[in-house]
């Protein structure tokens, strides 16, 4: 196959020798942690009827949203999909706002009107996160475009899954960010399983985004996206690599599911020995494992457990207190007029 | 003031834009190298360079994705679809995605972008060259959609959609590429939502959009030699509709009746039909009147096509009806 593993390395300061900064790997475990305990209690709040709709949960595969969340600069873009929890909160973006926009409260990102498949928020550079499988990674492309005319240094981070491999947005995607050389990376988390349906089942190839890749003219690696070293590594490379003007790559992280593709949905299709195997893999305590043996004191970590804890309790609240939308919200901001007069 | 076809009109209208504003931007098949397949983008490249003027591979959906970004974070883009029969290969791109998210993301998200396309019958193509699908668009909320019927309209609603912020479906009518008309020379910014009313009569209140506004007005020509007297309104926007100019008129003709290019379910005659009616029903003193192509795709020979599209006989005929 044409697709070759990446060994991460002279990323700059950032990592040394395939590791990590310090600081960097504390802010990593950071973030996996605030996501694993976020995705928990807004599945718990389903349970308890207080998340409705559907939502997708991202629970072991944090290393990749973490990953790339801590190698990007503010500035940078990302898009993802609509399993896109975790993307928002690498963002920086309030934990209260986002639970409250799955909770259909007024105090949500987008005051309820968007919901836990839509996640966006400007200012914090969360281009949005997308439903229709591979449209976004299109959409990327204009974005990087738009840094690219403007200058501005700015990175986009598209994130994917494997499904979205095998629909045309994707092979079209990748065929102009490559012919126009845009800043852009494109992140697949390959987590082996479209919906129900095995992607290895419906795709001749091991390597659904990294063997198509190549073809385009783009750079691919495939790397361990339950290492969130790995994936820090190989972030920082592909990031910079972007910004100085070596246009796009794609990376492909092997990652899994803990739980069903959506919240209606417990994932029995898997076999036994392979969900085993991948929760065995977990990768916030494989970081937390290494902190330990690098000398990081156990204590700085349980405090950064105890205060994710009680990050997403306090999210919890504001988000129970936050009243529902108006109902004057439903004609609003259709247009840029604020309304949604289509007459005069 | 000089003459100019509508299709030199397209090129004017973007090259003033361009000029006025360096974050337009201009995408597509074809559009600069080429100057369009329609000759309609004309020396755009030439005066504004590859990096503004790009030539795209023939994928839609990347297209439109690529607009929608731009148009996201600080660009003005406009994007060709070559003809208005292909949306139906990126109409995710702009049904689910430029359409909805502003609303989705609570008015986060501005789409200063225009999308144009070569929209319509008329010239022989067949039927996945050729269809009227400014219905499609107007079914969507978050769309504007705009169709001019003359190369001064050509002009100034197309810098006004360009200045717009929010997304504009822009269908230039094939059938009227080659047609002239007079446009004013320097800056031209016309406004979006307002119709014209083209002809002033008392009988009977025909609306036209498009390729068949002439039609409406050779119509009217007829009818007045015959002694009837109509008003004839180029709708010009669909989105916005100019509900007003036309509830006004029927209020002084007590006739409506539309022509539309597009096949007859859902045009957009059916819903300004149902607002006279559900609104203006006591100004009416005959039916409302569509005359549409009917249901059915376009065929390709001319003489097929021809008895296909409204023309002036059956748009005198939708006239009669009306009065009777």
């Amino acid at each position: 196959m044409t697709a070759r593993t990446e060994q991460p390395s002279g990323a700059g300061a950032a990592v040394a020798n395939g590791v990590p900064a310090l600081d960097a790997r504390l802010r990593v475990y950071q973030m996996m942690v605030e996501m694993r305990d976020f995705e928990k209690r807004a599945y718990d709040l389903f349970l308890q009827g207080l998340v409705k709709g559907t939502s997708h949960l991202g629970l072991g595969q944090e290393a990749v949203a973490a990953g790339f969340g801590a190698a990007m600069r503010p500035e940078d873009y990302t898009f993802a999909t609509y399993r896109g929890h975790n993307h928002t909160l690498a963002r920086g973006v309030p934990m209260a706002r986002i639970m409250a926009e799955l909770m259909g409260r007024e105090l949500g990102l987008m005051a309820g009107k968007g919901g836990s498949m839509h996640l966006t928020s400007v200012e914090h550079r969360m281009m949005g996160s997308y439903a229709i499988v591979g449209a976004h990674l299109t959409i990327a492309n204009g974005a990087a475009w738009s840094s690219k005319l403007r200058g501005t240094g700015e990175v986009t981070v598209c994130f994917f899954g494997d499904g979205t491999t095998n629909i045309g947005a994707f092979h079209e995607a990748l065929n102009l960010a490559a012919v126009w050389h845009l800043p852009v990376v494109f992140v697949c988390e390959n987590n082996r399983w479209m919906e129900y349906t095995p992607i290895r089942s419906v795709t001749a190839v091991d390597h659904p985004a990294a063997d198509r890749a190549p073809a385009y003219g783009l750079s691919a690696s495939v790397v361990d996206g339950n290492d969130a070293d790995v994936v820090y590594s190989v972030a920082t490379s592909a990031i910079e690599r972007a910004r100085s003007g070596g246009g796009p790559s794609l990376v492909e992280a092997e990652t899994y599911r803990h739980g069903g593709h959506s919240r209606a949905d417990p994932g029995k299709y898997r076999p036994d020995d392979e969900v085993a195997a991948w929760l065995a893999r977990d990768p916030i305590p494989a970081l937390r494992h290494r902190l330990l043996d690098a000398g990081v004191p156990e204590a700085r970590l349980v405090a950064i457990e105890q205060a994710s804890l009680a990050a997403v309790d306090e999210a919890t609240a504001q988000a129970q207190a936050s009243p529902a939308p108006p109902r004057s919200l439903v004609e609003r901001d259709v247009f840029a007029d604020g309304g949604a007069s289509w007459r005069r | 003031m000089a003459e100019m076809t509508y299709r030199d009109a397209v090129a004017r209208a973007i090259a003033q834009e361009m000029r006025l504003d360096p974050s337009v931007v201009f995408l597509g098949e074809d559009v600069g190298a080429a100057g369009g397949v329609f000759k309609a983008t004309v020396g755009l490249l030439d005066s504004f360079g590859p990096t503004r003027v790009v030539d795209t591979p023939i994928s839609e959906q990347a297209i439109l994705g690529a607009a929608m970004g731009a148009a996201m974070t600080g660009l003005r883009p406009i994007a060709e679809i070559m003809f208005s029969d292909f949306f139906a290969v990126c109409w995710d791109i702009v049904a689910n995605e430029i359409a909805k998210t502003r609303y989705m993301t609570n008015g986060q998200v501005r789409l200063p972008l225009v999308i144009r396309s070569g929209n319509g019958g008329g010239v022989r193509f067949g039927a996945q060259h050729s269809q009227s699908v400014e219905n499609w668009a107007m079914a969507v909320p978050g769309l504007k959609v705009v169709a001019p019927s003359t190369p001064k309209d050509v002009v100034g609603l197309l810098a006004a959609s360009i200045r717009d912020t929010d997304p504009v479906l822009f269908f230039e009518q094939k059938s009227l590429y080659s047609t002239k008309g007079e446009v004013p020379d320097g800056e031209i910014v016309d406004e979006l939502g307002r119709a014209s009313m083209l002809r002033d009569g008392t009988a009977a209140t025909i609306v036209a959009l498009a390729g068949m506004v002439p039609r409406a007005m050779a119509a009217a020509d007829q009818l007045a030699s015959e002694g009837i007297d109509v008003t004839v309104i180029d709708l010009r926007s669909l989105v916005p509709l100019d509900v007003t100019t036309v509830a006004t008129s029927v209020a002084q003709t007590g006739h409506l009746v539309t022509v539309e290019e597009n096949p007859r379910l859902c045009g957009w005659g059916a819903e300004l039909a149902s607002i006279i009616a559900e609104e203006n029903l006591f100004d009416l003193d005959g039916p409302i009147v569509r005359v549409t192509t009917p249901h059915v795709p376009l065929p390709a020979a001319d003489a097929l096509e021809d008895a296909a599209m409204p023309d002036v006989t059956k748009i005198v005929d939708g006239v009669r009806r009306s009065l009777r």
